[in-house]
């Protein structure tokens, strides 16, 4: 008996701090003649002054699960207002939530995973960050929730440009990049990005794991020295300096290092190459390795050749939640070499290399 | 063979009810669908509907909505606004013994007496469901990690019943004598309101979303699984130490909403390929309502003669079964 499933809905969580430009950005995303309907959960109406049936005024709402995992919180308010929102097919195409600046994003997202009905009826986009560009020194300074969501974003708006000179602009990215290597930087005024650069994303698709990922293509095309402008021009690509993969990654934010000024960055991203893996290794190391460290991984994921399977098998987490499958085959043209991209805090590299190492597949012996 | 008159609203169906013996159907566009005898529709909120119950001390079905109202119809041709609070969402209803009125919106619990102004139950957390106790003027407030028990008719501190977790939804046993709520994880947990007494109620596959009390509140039926569970309410200490029944297990689907005879020992349930089973306790015997559907059911009711029985799904399919045929 086939229920007729609707196609998700697809969501884009919207961080920053009080300031970064959110507001302007979901007025341009109400506004602007895109044609497509956008539901906005925000914490305040506040500014928005747009009248529309489909912003929703929601309490942050923390909730623990009890089910002994210290990380795995939904937000409460989210479950609600998305099960009310989505009851009603054809009303809206996506939904935007905006957190207030002192939210952490993790709950946000978990709700995506880790409810049942939600996750039924929703998929989540993508993360993106606002970053005030004059403030974020002291933004970083004052407080972990503008690092986390910088580290858990997978596009950062670089925002208010024209506030800053161009070498303050140029140690700002830098930092931004120093927390997350992994997010598509765009740098705006008055958040002025085309919409198809924030919205519709598809970050969070199993499918596409690593396909958008700036420092992932950067290596993957590491010979050609052409820079998209995915990367900013601050983003030299000195970590490269050899085939080894990981070796060149070792202190990532120590290259990109010119962020000197701006030091109070506790994040660290730590990136694992190898070649073919032994799934029944792999498997109980990283479920063992997200149920220990869940607390300190903000995001991981990878693209895993497993040995003698034909397919790129792909990884994605948040905290202890990891989930993965096989994404497509691997082409002949292809190396078949695996990779996985941790962003945390207190990760241990030397610890994750011996890991990851130890999950190789033997090679053959001759039958 | 049980008839059906079936009928297709092509809007989530909230909740159906009996209206002076005529089944109504609340759609989560706000409007209230009457389709027997030709089909009405009466508008209850705009925007939309977001709760909606049947009221069974004041006869009538109560719901909330996105417009910030609380309304309530007895005959499914009037409406009458019980409170409006603005441009808030109104989550939760409930109604009480003496025309009392209860509902939730963001971290406020609201009390309304038939007559006078709403009062409002400030909370720290996010109030998730409202319910009156059978008798006198008690009333419950489902929260995160616990329960809260009020006498809003006076100032008296509320009593908190606790226990860690998101408690979403709340209803007192027929006898008044147990409190029991639906949590964000997949269990139920209840209190016994004379002392505090924990009940733990687990083993759920999936979050309950749906319950009824059986005749004379001996069986607490619940989904959430691939049978409907119902948890023993007779013995002085409810469900503790008993092992709940189970009811029209299948292996392909889930149930998803249960309704109890009002006399007999026997309940109809509800799945998610829309079949609808009519099962008796004592022998589990099952007969088919309904082969099946393209869609969750979500809501049942039956009326009040226990003849018929109203159902709604998710997209809108709809009916009402006559198991005389």
């Amino acid at each position: 008996m086939s229920e007729t499933q609707a196609a998700p809905i697809p969501v884009t969580v919207l961080t920053g701090y009080l300031g970064s430009g959110k507001t302007t950005l979901l007025n341009r995303i109400l506004s602007e003649d895109h044609g497509r309907r956008y539901a906005v959960i925000v914490n305040e109406f506040g500014e928005i002054g747009i009248d529309n049936d489909l912003i929703v005024e929601s309490d942050e709402e923390i909730y623990e699960m009890n089910n002994g995992c210290v990380c795995c919180t939904v937000r409460g308010d989210l479950v609600r207002v998305v099960e009310g929102l989505t009851r009603r097919k054809g009303r809206f195409d996506a939904i935007v939530v905006e957190t207030t600046g002192l939210a952490d994003p993790v709950p946000v997202a978990q709700t995506f995973f880790m409810d049942e009905d939600v996750r039924a009826k929703t998929e989540l986009d993508a993360v993106v960050a606002l970053v005030d560009a004059k403030h974020l020194p002291q933004r970083l300074k004052d407080s972990r929730e503008a690092e986390d969501q910088i580290a858990f974003a997978d596009v950062v708006l670089l925002n208010k440009t024209d506030l800053v000179s161009a070498d303050e602009l140029a140690a700002v990215e830098a930092t931004v990049r120093a927390i997350n290597p992994h997010a598509v930087v765009h740098r705006t005024e008055r958040a002025g990005v085309d919409l198809a650069k924030v919205l519709g994303q598809k970050a969070f698709d199993l499918k596409r794991v690593l396909d958008g990922d700036p420092a992932f293509l950067e290596e993957a095309a590491q010979a050609h020295d052409h820079d998209d402008h995915v990367c900013g021009p601050d983003c030299d690509h000195d970590h490269h300096h050899h085939g080894h993969g990981h070796d060149g990654h070792d202190h990532g934010h120590h290259h990109h290092g010119a962020v000197a000024p701006i030091h109070d960055v506790t994040v660290t991203s730590i990136s694992l190459k190898g070649g073919a893996l032994d799934p029944k290794k792999f498997f109980p190391w990283i479920q063992a390795l997200t149920q220990e460290q869940g607390p300190n991984i903000l995001r991981l994921k990878g693209i895993i050749a497993f040995a003698d399977d034909p397919d790129r098998y792909v990884v994605q987490g948040v905290h202890m939640i990891i989930e993965g499958d096989h994404q497509r085959p691997w082409r002949e043209d292809e190396p078949r070499a695996s990779r996985l991209v941790f962003i945390g805090r207190r990760l241990d590299r030397e610890e994750l290399e011996a890991g990851f190492a130890a999950c190789a597949a033997k090679a053959k012996a001759p039958a | 063979m049980p008839s059906i008159a079936a009928y297709d609203f092509s809007d989530f169906v909230e909740t159906t009810c009996f209206l002076k013996g005529q089944p109504a159907f609340a759609l989560a566009d706000g409007t209230l669908r009457l389709p027997a005898g030709g089909e009405r529709t009466l508008t209850l909120h705009e925007g939309g509907l977001l709760a909606a119950v049947y009221d069974p001390f004041g006869r009538r079905l109560l719901s909330g909505g996105e417009d910030g109202r609380v309304v309530a119809t007895a005959d499914g041709a009037a409406v009458s606004e019980i409170a409006a609070i603005g441009r808030k969402w109104v989550g939760a209803v409930a109604g009480g013994p003496g025309g009392a009125v209860a509902f939730a919106s963001g971290r406020s619990a609201f009390f309304k007496p038939e007559k006078g102004a709403p009062k409002e139950l400030r909370h720290e957390r996010t109030v998730e469901g409202v319910a009156f106790a059978p008798k006198g003027t008690r009333l419950a407030t489902a929260r995160y990690d616990g329960a809260s028990l009020y006498f809003p008719a006076t100032d008296a501190a509320p009593v908190s019943l606790d226990w860690k977790g998101a408690h979403l939804g709340v209803g007192f046993s027929p006898d008044g004598r147990f409190l029991v709520t639906m949590m964000q994880e997949n269990a139920l947990h209840g209190w016994r309101v004379e002392d505090g007494r924990h009940m733990r109620m687990t083993g759920y596959p999936a979050k309950v979303k749906g319950w009824s009390w059986s005749a004379k509140g001996r069986f607490l039926a619940t989904t959430g699984a691939p049978a409907a569970i119902l948890w023993p309410f007779s013995g002085k200490d409810g469900p503790m130490g008993k092992a709940p029944l189970e009811l029209g297990t299948r292996g392909d689907s889930m149930v998803t909403a249960v309704a109890c005879h009002p006399a007999e020992e026997m309940l109809a349930i509800g799945y998610q390929d829309g079949m609808i089973l009519a099962v008796r306790f004592a022998d589990s015997k099952e007969a088919l309502l309904r082969r099946g559907g393209t869609s969750p059911v979500r809501t049942m009711a039956w009326d009040a003669d226990g003849g018929l029985i109203a159902f709604g799904a998710e997209n809108g399919e709809a009916g009402v079964v006559d198991i005389a045929g």
